[in-house]
């Protein structure tokens, strides 16, 4: 375990790129979550039948085929654009760009679903109890629908997020410097793969363990009135 | 100018239509209120009262006929496919805030305290400064009942205690008029009484009100005119002494005799 301690500054910058990674994706994933939730929610049928297609989509394919089609196909694509128009030379897709559209495209269509499912919890008479007061739309989203979404979306949410943080790790593939890229070539080069791993392990476990922390506040906060099940 | 010998009506409702699909739910209703009125509307369900109701404040969009609420015609037009649309929304927002409703299931905002589900429009529709809109609100709660649990959430009172915290939020708004949706329907009926008493109250207040009720003794003894609503139709209306003493519909007459035995 020495030459772990010895390399240790490469694994906490590989942690940081990890980390860094799973907030912007989650960051992404949310905003397409509530564009794909509202998007099936609407009237217009046009924009239920493209969200169907993108969380079907999405939930069909395994996320590492879709991550290495988005890199090395959207890399290709950029690059066809562009000698196709003449705007731009060779173009090298950021393996951190690319992770973070990957992962955040792929949660996108869960946190669609989760978002989905907690806005048609809500009582639709608390909406109307709302539109009597006369208040805007805009008004009950923010005081009445979000407030109320957040609750019936956090345990979802909270297992999306897990889920997420792990799914970081494929990045490695496409060459992202992040942890279990860093872990992996240490290890290779010292001979020591196990200990690097075990390694990788207890830090993965650290992260997930804050961020039950963090979710359970989140938890509590927005469980106000509710009697716990 | 207010001509003295017309009075203003605090809600006037001419030839309102409604259809659902191929039933036409509404058929043309007629409603006058004056100031302090209570009107009750009868029926069996299905008659098109609870709708008639959701009219009003354009939770349901009515086909066609004119909404009047004191003075003030909401303006109706259509839209690209040609349906039913208010002509100036800003116009029914700021009407509805003077409409206080109260529903069968409550509708009490579940992540609110009882004192917050009161004060909420009044902060964020009314734009009254916070410790106004506390000062009313917790007037308005001692007025049915609910200070003391006003810290309670809507989950862990009663059905009663949850709809007299309803009429409060609809009460403290002050408005020119208060619909109520079959307001005890959803209630256990040893919790009814406590309902009613408030609503009665609110009567001898001179409060105008619209009530959609089954409770053919609030009909009887507080309201001043009685309407019953047969197939989207209003079957028969006048004052309760009349409609209850000699009911000339053969239909009122059964619907009486079915709902008290």
């Amino acid at each position: 375990m020495d030459s772990v301690w010895e390399y240790r500054n490469l694994l906490l910058s590989g942690a940081a790129v990890t980390v860094q990674l799973a907030l912007a994706s989650l960051t992404l994933s949310v905003f397409l979550g509530l564009i794909g939730a509202s998007a099936k929610l609407a009237v217009n049928p046009i924009f239920r039948r493209t969200a169907n297609i993108y969380t079907t989509l999405v939930r069909g394919v395994p996320d590492l085929v879709l991550m290495m089609l988005l890199f090395y196909g959207g890399q290709q694509v950029v690059n066809d654009l562009g000698g196709a128009t003449g705007w731009w030379d060779y173009v090298e897709i950021n393996q951190f760009i690319a992770g973070v559209w990957s992962i955040g495209f792929v949660f996108g269509a869960y946190m669609t679903e989760t978002f989905r499912g907690a806005i048609l919890a809500i009582p639709r008479g608390q909406i109307e109890a709302g539109i009597s007061c006369g208040m805007t739309p805009l008004l009950i989203f923010r005081r009445i629908t979000w407030p109320q979404m957040v609750r019936h979306a956090l345990p979802s949410f909270t297992n999306n997020w897990l889920v997420l943080i792990k799914a970081t790790a494929l990045v490695s593939v496409i060459g992202l410097h992040d942890l279990v890229w860093n872990a992996s070539t240490a290890g290779r080069s010292v001979r020591e793969p196990f200990s690097f791993m075990f390694a990788v392990l207890i830090i993965y476990l650290i992260l997930t363990a804050c961020s039950d922390v963090g979710l359970r506040w989140l938890d509590r906060r927005y469980n106000v009135g509710v009697d716990r099940a | 100018m207010i001509q003295s010998s017309q009075p203003i009506l605090a809600l006037k409702v001419e030839d309102l239509h409604k259809r659902f699909g191929a039933v036409e739910v509404l058929k043309g209703v007629h409603l006058d209120a004056s100031i302090g009125d209570v009107i009750s509307m009868l029926g069996a369900s299905g008659s098109g009262k609870s709708t008639f109701l959701r009219c009003i404040n354009l939770l349901e969009t009515p086909d066609s006929g004119n909404i009047t609420v004191h003075g003030e015609t909401i303006g109706m037009t259509t839209d690209k496919s040609g349906r039913p649309m208010p002509s100036d929304m800003a116009q029914v927002i700021r009407l509805r805030a003077r409409l206080g409703m109260v529903f069968q299931s409550f509708n009490l905002w579940s992540h609110m305290t009882v004192l917050e589900n009161v004060t909420e429009a009044l902060i964020h529709v009314l734009k009254m400064p916070k410790p106004d809109a506390l000062d009313r609100a917790q007037a308005t709660l001692d007025k049915v009942g609910m200070y003391d649990r006003q810290d309670y959430y809507p989950a862990h009172i009663s059905g009663g205690q949850q709809q007299r915290t309803a009429i409060a939020r609809a009460l403290a708004m002050e408005p020119d008029l208060m619909l109520f949706d079959e307001p005890t329907s959803a209630l256990d009926p040893e919790l009814v009484g406590e309902v009613l008493k408030v609503m009665r109250a609110l009567a001898d207040e001179g409060r105008t009100m619209i009530v959609v009720t089954h409770e053919i003794g609030f009909a009887r003894d507080v309201s001043n005119k009685v309407i019953f609503l047969h197939e989207g139709a209003i079957e028969s209306e006048g004052i309760p002494a009349d409609m209850f003493g000699n009911p000339e519909s053969a239909r009122f007459r059964q619907f009486l005799s079915n709902t008290l035995h």
